[in-house]
């Protein structure tokens, strides 16, 4: 238990107890740098990509992943060191004492999302489910239904899974979203054709945080008879998540956006009525047949034990994480102007907080944040030179998609770092204003739109 | 290789993050492109009017990148006696526009015409995906210099 807890603190803490300053040496012996870290009084100066940091950076970027909860990896730990069964060895104690350590995990997750833990499977992680669901549901239904409804602001791994099944012959809608991001729904129950197999819709948007009508759409699937499938990913211990009152036949879940494990997912098929799917890996039959491969035991047991905690402390989150967002909000519109939310305000998670500020490109902006960890939907941060796909769904103007930045705050996330991240963005922000012509340009009352560009 | 050491320090590494913007790992910046950016030169602006000063403006806001040079020509000699800029745009861009300001001053005008993205790049270590930043920078100064010569030209008949 006391190595879990040391296992979180910064690494240096550890060692202030020594007379030298054993910072780096301890720091090159654990994890070495392309250049060794320079010492600079008492703080400890970190490169790395050019790039140099004093201290780490404070985390904002929840969306990405999050740090996983101590009372989770005390729970995880017995099951690496001492109870290491495989829990689908029949034989002896390792192998029961494992599979009970499964079960409750499989009923920890069910509880949280309304279910019977006979409809949970554990996988590797969300995208994996994402690809059980789409492909495995058409695939088994292949001969009676041939279509597919999804949106334009799913996550990649749902995209492009669709564009698989396109390429094997099916049909797929891609639904557009409004200017807030939130899907039509009455343009939903006019794209389902009676040989529709499957609905997908995310429950909460990665990148811009946006909360879709689940009751609603769920509603509509259950008298067109249509399975619904969600990835709720990052809705997942955040928002209420319950399948009958929402209607949803297939659920992705995912443990380190709770707070939990990287590499583990589970996946809620439904059981009333049953929804079939086509099994995407093939071996000994385990989880009934629909994922062979040996469930890991410590990574389920940390990802029920994060359900769990998530269930217990989702509303006081929920308050302390929207009462951070506002802090966080107000601090920087009181101090800039022209800045724009993307996405839905009200039905929005608080944890997620996507913002343009005009006139200045986020990959500049992310260079001079370099002691904030955050991520941006800009051009230049992908590998293509196109902007997010999501912000283009919402209609956002070319030239403010590449200003995006994406604030994460999550249940460890303090006031004092939100502080300081405003400070800093309002910093860079008005510095990469002076540096640049279009603020100049607009302030001096020019419309941007009427410029004939010269394009290159 | 600089993903392999960011496996190896993986505990001092950002994580990735989920958007399609994972592939930022595998770039790192220059650290003359990082003095650039931190220590920025010749930002400002000069009077466009002034019939000295030759503004170039390329780039579209809708491709990410957009710069503004500028160059003070002295009259008599043709040589170019100050330049600013004015980017918006990444990291990279901002560096290759502050370079180039920086090597426009002091030299003559057909001179500057001279100076070529690649040398650009290769001054600030720009990885593939950012060349188009030094492309753009060429073009600002050779615009700039378009400009300067053509307010010379519709000067030179009201003059005389």
């Amino acid at each position: 238990m006391v190595m879990a807890r040391n296992l979180i603190r910064r690494l240096p803490i550890l060692y202030q107890n020594h007379h030298h300053r054993l910072f780096s040496s301890a720091t090159a012996a654990v994890a070495p740098s392309p250049t060794p870290p320079v010492r600079n009084d008492d703080e400890e100066i970190v490169e790395m990509k050019g790039v140099r940091v004093s201290g780490r950076p404070l985390y904002m970027d929840m969306q990405a992943t999050t740090p996983v909860d101590p009372r989770v990896l005390d729970a995880m730990l017995p099951f690496y060191l001492s109870r290491f069964g495989n829990p689908h060895s029949r034989t002896h104690l390792y192998g029961w004492e494992s599979e009970a350590a499964v079960e409750t995990a499989r009923a920890q997750v069910a509880s949280l999302i309304g279910a019977n833990p006979k409809e949970i499977f554990f996988t590797s992680g969300a995208t994996e489910c994402n690809n059980i669901s789409v492909k495995g549901v058409m695939r088994f239904y292949r001969d009676k239904k041939r279509h597919v409804v999804t949106t334009q602001t799913e996550h990649k791994c749902v995209l492009d899974s669709c564009r698989h099944l396109q390429q094997e012959g099916f049909e797929v809608t891609y639904l557009p979203v409004k200017s807030d991001g939130l899907v039509d729904l009455d343009q939903l129950a006019a794209a389902i054709r009676p040989d529709t197999g499957l609905v997908s819709v995310m429950a909460v948007n990665n990148e811009i945080g946006v909360v879709q009508p689940m009751e609603e759409i769920g509603r509509i699937c259950r008298e067109k008879g249509i399975p619904f499938h969600t990835d709720a990913a990052q809705a997942l211990g955040k928002i209420p998540i319950d399948v009958e009152k929402m209607g949803i036949a297939l659920m992705s879940l995912s443990g380190h956006k709770i707070y939990g494990p990287k590499g583990v997912g589970a996946l809620y098929l439904r059981r009333r009525p049953r929804v079939r799917v086509e099994p995407q890996m093939s071996g000994g039959g385990q989880e009934r047949g629909i994922r062979s491969g040996t469930v890991p035991t410590p990574l389920v047991v940390g990802m029920g034990a994060a359900c769990e905690i998530a269930a217990k402390e989702m509303e006081y989150d929920t308050r302390r994480v929207t009462s951070l967002q506002e802090r966080l909000l107000n601090g920087i519109r009181s101090r800039l102007d022209e800045v724009v939310v993307n996405g839905s305000m009200e039905h929005r998670y608080p944890g997620n907080l996507n913002v343009s500020f005009a006139y200045v490109e986020g990959e500049s902006l992310l260079m001079g944040l370099k002691e904030v960890a955050v991520s941006s939907g800009s051009a230049c941060t992908s590998a293509s030179l196109e902007p997010s796909y999501v912000l283009r769904a919402l209609g956002v103007d070319e030239d403010m998609a590449h200003t995006s930045i994406r604030f994460g705050i999550g249940r460890f996330t303090t006031e004092a770092e939100i502080d300081r991240a405003i400070e800093l963005t309002v910093q860079q922000v008005e510095k990469l204003r002076n540096m640049s012509p279009l603020y100049e340009m607009a302030k001096a009352g020019i419309n941007l739109k009427s410029i004939q560009w010269a394009q290159h | 290789m600089l993903r392999l050491a960011l496996k190896r320090s993986l505990r001092l590494g950002p994580a990735v993050s989920d958007t399609p913007s994972a592939a930022v790992a595998s770039r790192g910046y220059h650290e003359r492109v990082v003095d650039h950016y931190n220590n920025p030169r010749n930002v400002g602006s000069f009077d466009k009017e002034d019939a000295n000063v030759g503004t170039g403006l390329v780039g579209a806001p809708a491709c990410g990148d957009v710069m503004k040079l500028q160059i003070k020509v002295d009259e008599d000699s043709g040589k170019i006696v100050d330049a600013c800029f004015k980017t918006f745009g990444c990291g990279s861009a901002i560096a290759s526009s502050s370079v180039a300001t920086e090597w426009v001053k002091g030299k003559q005008m057909e001179e500057v015409l001279t100076i070529k993205n690649t040398e650009i790049a290769k001054h600030l270590s720009l990885p593939p995906v950012k060349l188009h930043c030094s492309m753009l920078a060429e073009d600002a100064i050779k615009a700039a210099v378009k400009d300067y010569e053509l307010k010379k030209a519709k000067g030179a008949p009201k003059q005389e």
